[in-house]
């Protein structure tokens, strides 16, 4: 037996071992009666146990998921979407075959669909098809992988990862997937190890048993030898050490060995993100990303619906301050209706800023809500994709009228700071000649433009890297622009969670860091550890 | 979905029809696509939609057929509807998407 060493994306951090759960294996053989009536009845009951099941998992989400779960059993529930695979098993075709066609035509029109929101579909009904065929075969359904275990497969669906039990440990390792995906956020959030973008997994044929999966470097072994798997234990049993000895230290101020006080705040990507967390973690929020307000089913959201989550935010942190970020769309993260369609390169095109100005009744509406939440607590509020001052200047003016609009209007409102990200290299550069009251450093981006290399293309992955002197020069450069001007600099990109890189980001000079809540014990410990 | 009821109720009525436009941003695709189908499963009425005033005609009812029909957002979403309480059912239909099913 050789190991298998893969190597992906990081999409949630930590260190698991387990027994593999292969996701695409869960359909097994199934020896057709080969009579049409038995075959109907066999299809008929998988897809009634798949809407039971489907119904059973519906009651413990809400949200979205259940939004997406009920489109599931609606579908299940239409004529329209079995009469083809009847037609074909009275024709004399075998269940799990008539089943396994129809389903795929009806895929296809889904991919082939002109509109990302209908593409984005089809994923939904492999979904479909593959409950009822698990059901049709009687193989182990989702619903009940082993706790503990480590899933593999090309990707894994939101009702999946809820199905399977992760109070126990396990982790996600995928060939596709990404970072940005639900269960990204999920898997994050419960503090489940995943890597993504793994590339095919074949194991000529036969399953791996065992798996070690690192989330904080983005590899995978399969079928680990002893001796590296006993190195791994080694390493998992020193990072639990560690982590018992940081979430001790949670709450703490974070302070360097020589004593200076470091901020540390929190990202968030959702609102559900704060339920049952502690805000004396964190000296506050340094990044609220507003995207997911944008990215529901339901539409564009409204100023009432924007202020209404703006202020449960900046009423979670009680008085310390939340940086909220105005819509950062476009690039890896298209909004239906919003973003530009068909860019040849989408991040050199129109995102973040750009398209908040190209579409000043879509920003308008985000900078009234903003400036009646800040009313309710100490708010900031940053511009993404910021390149020329002039772009700043605008928001700025447009900041200033519907402050002003609001007054007129006697609606209670507070105009707060407004600052920049700097992630385009031009930014830092010229850092000095923003009148911006704050900068905060996006390193994700930063870097991928700074080195011309994507962290999702793997052949130039290696070069995608935070801690290049060129990328760390720029940062040095805006913490001394931030110095010179008195206004803080911080910087709130996933390299701020890598304790690898701690040591050199805090040589830049840089004071305040804002990291996933998940991260900020780690991060606190690497902290504690550094001495300039 | 076969409604018997409906069919045998208005084999001589005349069919009732109206338009509205597709507000809400994402088009008439997963969570509006379930909305209006249930909404029209609750009258007797045969109701079908489509893209054009002149058809091809979808069945309101059916979640699968609803969903193929693609309707993207700024689209106008024709109804045609026989039945009973075909105008109570042409109004409901009508609203929801008016009211860009109650997510706009």
């Amino acid at each position: 037996m050789t190991e298998i060493h893969l190597t992906g994306r990081a999409a949630s951090p930590g260190l698991a071992i387990g027994p593999v759960a292969v996701l695409t294996a869960a359909v097994a053989r199934r020896t057709a009666t080969g009579d049409p009536a038995r075959e109907a009845a066999a299809l008929k009951a998988a897809i009634e146990a798949a809407t039971a099941e489907l119904s059973e998992l519906i009651a413990t989400v809400r949200g979205e998921v259940a939004d997406i779960l009920e489109f599931q059993v609606a579908m299940l529930g239409d004529d329209a979407l079995t009469e083809g695979a009847y037609d074909a098993i009275s024709a004399g075709i075998a269940a799990d075959h008539a089943w396994r066609s129809a389903l795929d035509a009806e895929i296809a029109g889904y991919r082939s669909a002109e509109d990302e929101y209908f593409r984005a579909r089809a994923a939904d009904l492999v979904d479909i098809r593959d409950r009822v065929l698990a059901h049709l075969s009687g193989a182990a359904t989702v619903a009940n992988i082993t706790g503990g275990s480590i899933i593999a497969g090309d990707d894994i669906s939101p009702s999946m990862f809820l199905a399977a039990d992760w109070t126990r440990g396990g982790a996600i390792a995928l060939a596709a997937g990404s970072p940005s995906s639900h269960v990204a956020m999920l898997a994050r959030a419960r503090g489940a190890p995943m890597v993504v973008g793994l590339g095919p997994l074949s194991w000529n044929g036969r399953p791996p048993a065992l798996a070690l999966v690192d989330g904080d470097a983005g590899t995978v072994i399969f079928d680990p030898e002893p001796e590296t798997q006993r190195l791994f234990e080694h390493r998992m049993a020193a990072a639990n050490a560690a982590r018992v000895a940081a979430d001790a230290g949670r709450t703490e101020p974070a302070c360097t060995a020589d004593g200076r006080r470091i901020a540390v705040l929190i990202n968030v990507a959702a609102p559900e993100e704060l339920i049952g967390l502690d805000p004396a973690i964190c000296d506050g929020i340094g990044l609220v990303r507003t995207e997911f307000l944008f990215e529901t089913s339901h539409g564009l959201p409204d100023e009432d619906t924007q202020y209404a989550v703006y202020r449960r935010i900046l009423e979670w942190t009680k008085e310390r301050p939340v940086t909220i970020r105005t819509l950062d769309a476009g690039g890896d993260k298209p909004i239906a209706g919003l973003t530009a369609e068909s860019e040849s390169n989408p991040f050199l095109g129109l995102r973040g800023i750009r398209l908040s100005l190209a579409r000043p009744e879509v920003f308008r509406v985000q900078l009234r809500a903003l400036l009646r939440a800040a009313v309710h607590g100490p708010l900031k509020v940053m511009l993404p994709m910021i390149a020329i001052p002039s772009e700043f200047d605008r928001a700025a003016v447009m900041l200033d009228a519907e402050f002003n609009a609001l007054q007129a209007e006697g609606i209670a409102c507070a105009r707060p700071p407004l600052g920049i990200m700097v992630e385009v290299p031009a930014a830092a550069l010229r850092a000095e000649y923003f009148g911006a009251a704050f900068y905060s450093i996006g390193s994700n981006d930063l870097t991928q433009y700074t080195m011309a290399a994507a962290r999702d293309i793997g052949s130039v992955a290696d070069l995608n890297d935070t801690g290049d002197p060129a990328v760390l020069a720029l940062i040095a450069r805006t913490v001394e622009v931030g110095r010179k001007r008195g206004v803080e600099v911080s910087l709130c990109g996933d390299a701020a969670a890598e304790t690898r890189l701690t040591t050199a980001l805090l040589a830049t000079g840089l004071t305040t860091l804002s990291v996933s809540p998940i991260a900020v014990a780690r991060l606190k410990a690497a902290i504690a550890g550094f001495r300039s | 979905m076969h409604d018997a009821n409906a069919s045998r109720a208005t084999e001589t009525s005349v069919p009732l029809t109206g338009s509205a436009v597709l507000v809400n941003a994402v088009g008439l695709h997963a969570r509006p696509s379930v909305k209006l189908t249930q909404c029209a499963k609750g009258f007797a009425a045969k109701i079908e939609l489509a893209l054009v005033a002149d058809g091809p005609w979808t069945d309101a009812k059916s979640p699968v057929k609803v969903m193929r029909v693609k309707a993207p957002q700024g689209a106008t979403l024709h109804f045609r509807v026989t039945g009973s309480d075909g105008e109570a059912a042409l109004a409901a239909m009508l609203a929801l998407v008016h009211d860009g099913f109650g997510e706009v």
